[in-house]
């Protein structure tokens, strides 16, 4: 964090052309990220965070646009042609997938999988990038690397295959990786293993982390600092404690309410967030929450709340903040 | 790690089912041709004698040859000389039906697999730029040439290649066939229009299955993970997208061969051609029921063999389908969109 910011993003907006009309995916998003700094993404589904991930990454789908500010390392990623790019990705910037069942290539062998960008990026002989991929098989706690080098994707189990995904994102030693809902699609009771993980690659490689969930019990213990989005737009930022702990937006204290919880086994029902996201092609005016909203007034249906400092290090767009005792009761 | 006893049983058996399945195939085509064949009218009697034959001579032409004698007789009779690799002997030419087929054999073989070569040759790449710019006007372009090889049927596509290439530029001989051993470039230069006609129709089938297997490929994760590496896209399309994208442009180039392998009379009728296609309309022209029976059991096995060629080769695709024969199913259903297979996992 001392060391600057590695990413800036400002007003991004990504768009992606559907039969239905123009899907406003990501409305008007900014945040920042520091250099070795674990920043979680936090939203249900259909809130945008995964285009958002590939908006910065620039791996956006045919008919789609992006518009705003993008800068990495001081550089226009936005600006940046399909070569350049191709320089950015795996060697600044690498991704992990939501399901390693679909997210490596079913044909080819991990090995292959794992050293094709290295061959690619540092210009490493083939004998010196096995070596590496051994080592990294290591590094993610592979067993038996060895065997698993020669294997094919579906000879791994889910959360093995997603070690090696973290490998093959790992392999030209990004400074900035993309964790897209990662660990999703596993057990239950691999998923905590992948989380840690990530963070404990994080840290050992001083490497920026954006780690994307729908959870935010899984990013609060995992990322320094959270950012909880809603309908294309972000709700709230700031350090993952202090969010977790005292939600300010609405939406984000509706979040963490609707979770099940050891203390919550008492009550007769889950809490649930009334409604549904509205119309990702035709938004309303306002906040967007506010139709959800338990504290929306008039003021919420027509304009939209800007982001504004709550605390330190804390940022909120909500007319209506939750009081901090408030939030105590229903967040905890 | 568990390929056990009871799996090496269980590829046996698919293995003795599918053999059975094919010798039933095989049954029932020759079976089938055979009675439709002892149910059309005339007799190749007729076609021995002329047309200013008796009643009475064909009567007596017949009996000779053993058609007077019950269907099902001749059949089981047709059968167990043929199970046996007899195939008869054709009442009008006096040549082993076997003999027929070996010596037309060779023509026809070539102007398959140099039909199906071409075809594959020119779709595959067509294929590939259609893809990679789905929904662009290339695409658009390429989709309205292809239409339009496939609605125009052999006996138009042969002429216009001839005229053109023939006739006009005079780089190709109009008709006939010269054997290999004449010589391969004068070979080649006789079967190359006619390979040509054939291959027409295949392309925009060819094309359209495997633009449309890629562009689901392309859609997938793997490839955008691929992407993410920041490897090229013409790499991730020939590394990691192409091989899971052509079992369906496996399976219908499989079919594609067989049928030209039976014989593509139009194209040998047209190009004068010396194989199975003309052997074939001859032999129902004239009513020679045993030629006939003789090359439709030959087309069928090639069929049923080719068939099992495919299903062994789906294996050498995708990994994923080399251990249990039952993965081949995974292999046809997938066969339109790539999607993910196996969820079963072998270790924890």
């Amino acid at each position: 964090m001392s060391e600057g910011l590695l990413l800036e993003v400002e007003n991004l907006h990504a768009y992606i052309g559907s039969p239905r009309g123009v899907v406003k995916a990501v409305d008007g998003v900014s945040f920042t990220l520091g250099r070795g700094e674990a920043l979680g993404i936090v939203g249900e589904s259909g809130s945008g965070k995964s285009v958002m991930a590939r908006a910065v990454m620039g791996l956006m789908p045919p008919r789609s646009g992006r518009t705003g500010t993008l800068r990495f390392d001081g550089r226009d990623l936005l600006g940046l042609g399909r070569k350049q790019l191709e320089q950015i990705w795996g060697t600044q910037i690498a991704m992990v997938f939501q399901d390693p069942g679909r997210s490596l290539s079913p044909v080819v062998r991990v090995e292959r999988q794992l050293t094709e960008g290295m061959r690619r990026h540092l210009g490493v002989s083939k004998s010196e990038a096995s070596s590496r991929a051994l080592r990294l098989l290591n590094e993610v706690g592979v067993p038996d690397p060895e065997r698993r080098l020669r294997a094919y994707p579906h000879e791994l189990s889910g959360g093995m295959r997603q070690r090696v995904m973290i490998a093959v994102a790992l392999a030209c030693e990004p400074e900035l990786l993309i964790a897209d809902e990662p660990t999703t699609a596993l057990d239950v009771t691999i998923q905590r293993q992948v989380l840690d993980l990530l963070r404990r690659i994080q840290r050992e490689r001083r490497m920026s982390l954006m780690l994307i969930s729908h959870d935010l019990h899984v990013v609060a213990g995992q990322t320094d600092r959270v950012a909880v989005m809603y309908a294309g737009r972000m709700a709230e930022t700031g350090a993952s404690r202090t969010v977790f702990d005292h939600p300010r937006h609405r939406y984000s204290n509706a979040l963490l309410a609707a979770t099940p919880s050891i203390e919550h086994v008492r009550h007769a029902s889950l809490n649930v967030i009334p409604g549904a996201l509205p119309s990702p092609t035709d938004p309303p005016e306002g906040c967007r929450f506010a139709a959800r909203c338990t504290a929306a007034t008039v003021e919420c249906t027509t304009t939209q709340p800007p982001m504004a400092p709550i605390g330190i290090d804390h940022e909120v767009a909500c007319f209506h903040p939750v009081h901090e005792k408030e939030g105590e009761l229903v967040g905890r | 790690m568990c390929a056990s006893n009871t799996g090496q049983a269980a590829v046996l058996r698919s293995a003795l089912r599918k053999i059975g399945y094919a010798a039933l195939v095989v049954l029932v085509v020759t079976f089938g041709v055979s009675l439709m064949l002892s149910l059309a009218p005339g007799s190749v009697a007729e076609t021995i004698l002329g047309e200013n034959a008796t009643p009475e001579n064909v009567a007596l032409l017949n009996k000779e040859l053993g058609y007077d004698r019950p269907f099902i007789v001749q059949y089981l009779d047709w059968l167990s000389h043929a199970v046996r690799g007899d195939l008869g002997v054709s009442p009008i030419t006096h040549l082993p039906v076997t003999e027929a087929i070996l010596q037309r054999l060779p023509v026809t073989l070539e102007l398959a697999v140099l039909a199906l070569v071409l075809s594959l040759v020119i779709a595959v790449p067509l294929a590939i730029v259609s893809a990679a710019r789905a929904g662009s006007a290339l695409d658009r372009g390429i989709s309205a040439a292809t239409s339009v090889f496939l609605s125009v049927p052999a006996f138009v596509a042969g002429p216009v290649l001839i005229y053109f290439f023939a006739v006009q530029l005079r780089v190709f001989p109009a008709l006939g066939w010269v054997p290999i051993e004449d010589g391969l470039g004068a070979n080649l230069a006789a079967a190359f229009l006619p390979a040509l006609a054939a291959a027409l129709v295949e392309i925009a089938a060819f094309h359209r299955v495997l633009r449309a297997d890629l562009i689901g490929t392309l859609r997938e994760d793997f490839v955008a993970a691929a992407r993410a590496k920041g490897l090229s896209p013409s790499y991730v399309m020939f590394r990691h997208a192409f091989r899971p994208s052509s079992f369906s442009l496996l399976t219908i180039s499989a079919l594609s061969l067989a049928r030209l392998i039976g014989g593509t009379i139009i194209v040998e009728t047209l190009f004068v051609l010396p194989g199975i296609g003309q052997l074939i309309a001859n032999a129902v022209l004239q009513r020679d029921v045993v030629t006939v029976q003789g090359v439709v059991a030959f087309i069928a096995v090639t069929f049923v063999v080719v068939n099992m060629i495919v299903d062994v080769s789906y294996g050498l695709i995708d990994p994923r389908l080399r251990r249990a024969p039952a993965a081949r199913k995974i292999a046809r259903g997938r066969s339109r969109t790539v999607k993910p297979v196996q969820k079963k996992e072998l270790t924890a």
